[in-house]
């Protein structure tokens, strides 16, 4: 902490008298006391980060795996066999097998299974006719995605066996074209890989913004604020000393979400820390602006934390492409996230982590990061007078 | 030369004028107030709430802008220079803003570190003001583990880490034991006599303005006078007296006298009545009333409120005497054994954690009477409240109403009673017709029950005109009124009333327990709490609580007698109270 103070002094351009220098270390040291009694912070501060990143990390996934599927072969024969071992050696499905297609529908309807694959009474014959033996999949269309993603997996599953079999006998499918995959960056297609960096967004948008707007306004309720106004002490040294104390939490919480991302979940940390470190710094200067900022509107902690949760935290999750491809969303929800912070360091970490230090991304969103960061600061700065009105 | 600098006033206020518009409604809380405050002295800024005394004291401090006007501190504009006025002067705000994860030690620390006080000179200061305020003991404790005492003298002692020359102090003693109340005041007396410090104190309580050097009357956001208080009260000399008449009957006196033409103010004290008359004589009508024969008539010396009430008597529209008070008899329920206890409490408990906010109370309310609970804000007034309102289970002990037992038949108890809450709590957004309706639907009244309470209601509180008008709008005394009506919607039996005069002004104090006095003898039986040492003096028996005990119970001249003394000939409720707490 020392060295934060030292490093303020030195700037010339602050100009700070010893006394000036005095108060601000008393408030900062204030906050620290504040943040390290009271529970609420810790459990802000801490505790949901920590339980954020083990549901994110472990619970949520956006990978479609082990879907329940029935498997009705109307006549079972050792290429129906085949073909349903085939599936169930797949980590992608759970497979049962009934005997009628009734019965797989109503598994359908109840919801025991998410698709049917139905194989007619003729299939062995067909299989080994010019015209070829149809599979009949039905699958539950309710999720969307899911429903893509299972009808994609079972043509896959369907293609391998397809070109497994004809291998075996040595001959060969032959195709005019051939497609030949290649995924990059998250090469095992790991929505873990993608979705805890996100998370730092998230982690830091709690304690700068939700954090900081709670306790500034918690100051109102007390009467806190008051009694310090009256005290020769200036508003930007009151700003400040939340910023310095908040500014060093939230880094505190980043640390923790990118070590535990590293080091729990194995996801790939490919670009410079350092980079990431300064990203962050200026998405947390930002995010401080806007806790403040709200703080100088909303007096009382409930207003207050309702408009840090709908106006950041709920946009920081839905609109950042955190979890939702920014892409895939219509162009006007497109233009509202033009004016998320999140949005800048969500893109940032996910590149930094997964893809390394590429400039051309980084560069423009951390310029975004710092005018938003300028833009809310000042707006606060403007804002707070050393008054009760 | 020197003197005439000495003299300058410390505060003036010129035209100053401040109006706040929440909604649609605006609120002029200074209404071009001007007055100088004499430097070296104790100035009392006496007013009911909503006077406009925090309002100016924001305004002193530079906190606030005026609309129009201005107002200079220690020579210097508070809303132009407010930082260096900020720089020396000491603020406390009603509410202080303790930090309560912080010790005693730390918010000295802190705001010795905010005004700069030199480290080398801490120490001493440190000394002093934890010997004034007797928190040497508990520098270690957090400020949010303190009572609520200690808490106000913590403030006290944060605004004086660095001596200023202008303390101003917000209601510093409201809801504050006695005995921290005459502590707070005899540090402030000191500060005044050893360091010269000049202090403007607001405060709702008329019995502090007698303490104060000079006062300067507060009322609507106006000034109503200014001036020494002795000097002040002096001019109704002559016209204030205490009558005195054997047996119980000082209640159904006190009405009586209270409408009699020429008559001020009666109001009950302990077990006499205190009259103001408006010449320096007694009306022809109390003299030749046929019960005024064996009434003791003793002129005593008039006190400050005395001026207060007949000041506010004599404005345009002041509130009016409750002219016809109908309250039938009630109590359908009535037995017509008045000595048999409708609240029975045996020791009561009530822990919240490890934390016995009620430990242990007994007692019992016979029916028809008013029985006060006196304490300081802490004291485990509200908790025994809730407690017999059925709205909070005991941790132990037995509670018994209207011969219910609470534990068992709470909801049967709650519509023999009536219950009226310390914060507003009708519907701010409903009209007043509307939430008198609300009410009586609640209660379970319908067609022509219903009608007919409501009419009662709209009729006794004088609510006819306000029908339409939102409950969130009225003036403070009407929302009171509102209130009430509503309590006795269903004509309970039992009504309890939790610090329901808290904040009004003395005329409407005096309105409210006429009211009180009327359901009595209608044989309702009232149950009040009170930080109010005055208000003890009302009720025909009281407990005095401290720290969830209770530390006497008795008729208020019995508690009072308990403790006179040869140095002591004239114990005030208060006096009793702080010798009760000293004893145990």
């Amino acid at each position: 902490m020392k060295t934060v103070f030292d490093a303020l002094r030195r700037i010339p351009v602050m100009r700070r008298t010893p006394a000036s220098l005095t108060r601000l270390k008393a408030l900062v040291r204030k906050e620290f006391l504040q943040i390290v009694r009271d529970p609420s912070s810790i459990a802000i501060a801490f505790l949901m980060p920590l339980f954020l990143l083990l549901l994110f990390g472990y619970g949520v996934s956006l990978d479609t795996e082990h879907v329940p599927v029935a498997f009705v072969a109307e006549q079972p024969s050792a290429d129906t066999d085949d073909f349903r071992s085939s599936l169930l050696g797949s980590r992608y499905f759970a497979i049962a097998t009934l005997r009628t297609l009734p019965e797989a529908e109503q598994a359908l309807r109840e919801g025991r299974v998410n698709a049917i694959v139905r194989l007619r009474a003729n299939f062995s014959e067909r299989l080994r006719r010019a015209d070829g033996a149809p599979i009949q999949i039905i699958v539950n269309g309710v999720d969307a995605n899911t429903a893509q993603l299972t009808l994609g997996y079972l043509e896959g599953a369907w293609g391998n066996w397809l070109t497994r079999r004809v291998a075996s006998r040595g001959g060969e499918l032959t195709a005019p074209v051939q497609l030949e995959q290649r995924v990059w960056f998250n090469s095992e297609l790991k929505s873990r890989n993608f979705l805890v960096p996100g998370l730092v967004a998230i982690v830091m948008t709690l304690i700068g913004t939700l954090l900081t707007a709670l306790v500034m306004a918690r100051e109102w309720e007390r009467g806190t604020l008051e009694a310090l106004l009256v005290t020769p002490t200036r508003m930007s040294e009151i700003l400040l000393g939340k910023i310095i104390a908040y500014f060093t939490l939230g880094t505190g919480g980043m640390l923790i979400s990118v070590g535990l991302a590293v080091w729990l979940f194995g996801v790939p940390l490919r670009g410079s820390f350092w980079l990431l470190w300064t990203c962050a710094s200026l998405f947390l200067l930002a995010a401080l602006g806007m806790g403040l900022a709200i703080s100088t509107v909303a007096r009382n902690q409930f207003v207050a934390g309702q408009l840090a949760i709908v106006g950041t935290f709920l946009p920081a999750f839905l609109l950042s492409g955190f979890i939702f491809d920014i892409d895939s969303m219509p162009a006007a929800v497109q233009g509202v996230t033009h004016v998320i912070v999140a949005r800048y360091f969500v893109t940032i970490v996910q590149t930094l982590f997964l893809a390394g230090d590429v400039w051309s991304v980084v560069l423009p969103n951390a310029l975004a990061l710092l005018a938003m960061a300028a833009f809310f600061l000042a707006v606060t700065w403007r804002k707070s007078r050393k008054r009760l009105e | 030369m020197v003197m005439a600098m000495k003299e300058a006033p410390i505060l003036v206020a010129d035209h100053l004028s401040k109006s706040f518009t929440p909604g649609r409604q605006r609120i002029q809380a200074l209404d071009a107030v001007s007055f100088a405050i004499r430097p070296g002295v104790i100035t009392g800024l006496i007013g009911p709430d909503a006077a406009g005394k925090t309002t100016l004291m924001r305004l002193a401090a530079g906190l606030l802008v005026p609309d129009s006007g201005s107002i200079h501190a220690l020579g210097l504009d508070a809303t132009h220079d407010s930082l260096t006025v900020q720089a020396s002067l000491g603020y406390m705000p009603q509410r202080f803003g303790l930090y309560e994860d912080l010790t005693v030690q730390e918010n000295l620390d802190l705001y010795a570190d905010l005004q700069g006080v030199a480290k080398d000179v801490r120490g001493e200061r440190y000394g002093e003001l934890m010997h004034m305020t007797g928190l040497q003991p508990f520098v270690g404790r957090l400020a949010g583990k303190l009572s609520g005492g200690m808490k106000q003298k913590l403030g006290l002692a944060c605004t004086l880490v660095r001596p200023p020359r202008l303390l101003l102090l917000d209601e510093p003693t409201v809801g504050v034991d006695p005995v921290s109340r005459r502590e707070l005041w005899s540090i402030i007396d000191r500060l005044v006599a050893s360091e010269g410090m000049s202090v403007l104190l607001s405060t709702a309580y008329l019995d502090e303005a007698e303490r104060c050097d000079e006062v300067i009357l507060l009322h609507e956001g106006k000034v109503m006078a200014q001036g020494i208080p002795a000097e002040m009260s002096a001019t109704l000399r002559g016209r204030t007296w205490t009558v005195s008449l054997p047996g119980r009957q000082h209640r159904a006196l006190q009405m009586r006298l209270a409408q009699t033409a020429g008559v001020v103010d009666a109001l009950v004290q302990g077990e006499r009545i205190r009259l103001v008359t408006e010449q320096a004589q007694l009306p022809d009508a109390i003299d030749s009333h046929p019960d005024m024969h064996e009434a003791t008539v003793d002129p005593v010396a008039p006190r400050f409120e005395d001026l207060f009430v007949d000041m506010l008597r004599g404005r345009p529209n002041s509130t009016p005497h409750a002219t016809h008070l109908d309250f039938a008899p009630i109590s359908p329920h009535a037995d017509g054994d008045a000595t048999a206890p409708v609240i029975k409490v045996d020791r009561l408990i009530r822990c919240f954690g490890d934390f016995r906010a009620v430990d242990g109370i007994s007692f019992d309310v016979r029916r028809g009477e008013i029985f006060g609970l006196l304490g300081a804000n802490g004291a485990g007034k509200s908790t025994t409240f809730r407690m017999l309102c059925g709205l909070l289970p005991p941790s132990s002990g037995h509670l018994e109403v209207a011969g219910l037992d609470l534990r068992h038949a709470a909801s049967a108890a709650r519509a023999r009673i009536g219950y009226m809450s310390q914060k507003f709590s009708q519907y701010g957004n409903l009209s007043v017709g509307q939430n008198l309706a609300f009410f009586a639907s609640a209660y379970g009244l319908a067609n022509k029950a219903r009608a007919e309470r409501l009419a009662w209601a709209e009729d006794e509180f004088d609510l006819v005109r306000y029908r339409n008008q939102l409950a969130g709008d009225l003036p403070l005394g009407y929302k009171q009124r509102l209130a009430m009506a509503c309590a006795l919607m269903h004509r309970p039996e039992i009504l309890f009333l939790d610090e329901p005069t808290s904040g009004v002004d003395p005329l409407a104090r005096r309105e409210f327990w006429q009211r009180i006095n009327a359901l009595a003898l209608s044989g309702v039986t009232v149950l009040v709490t009170t930080h109010f040492m005055e208000e003890a003096e009302y009720c025909d028996r009281l407990v005095i609580m401290a720290a969830g005990r209770i530390l006497t119970v008795g008729e208020p001249a019995a508690i009072k007698a308990a403790v006179r003394s040869p140095e002591l000939p004239e114990p005030s409720m208060e006096d009793a109270f702080i010798k009760h707490v000293e004893e145990t």
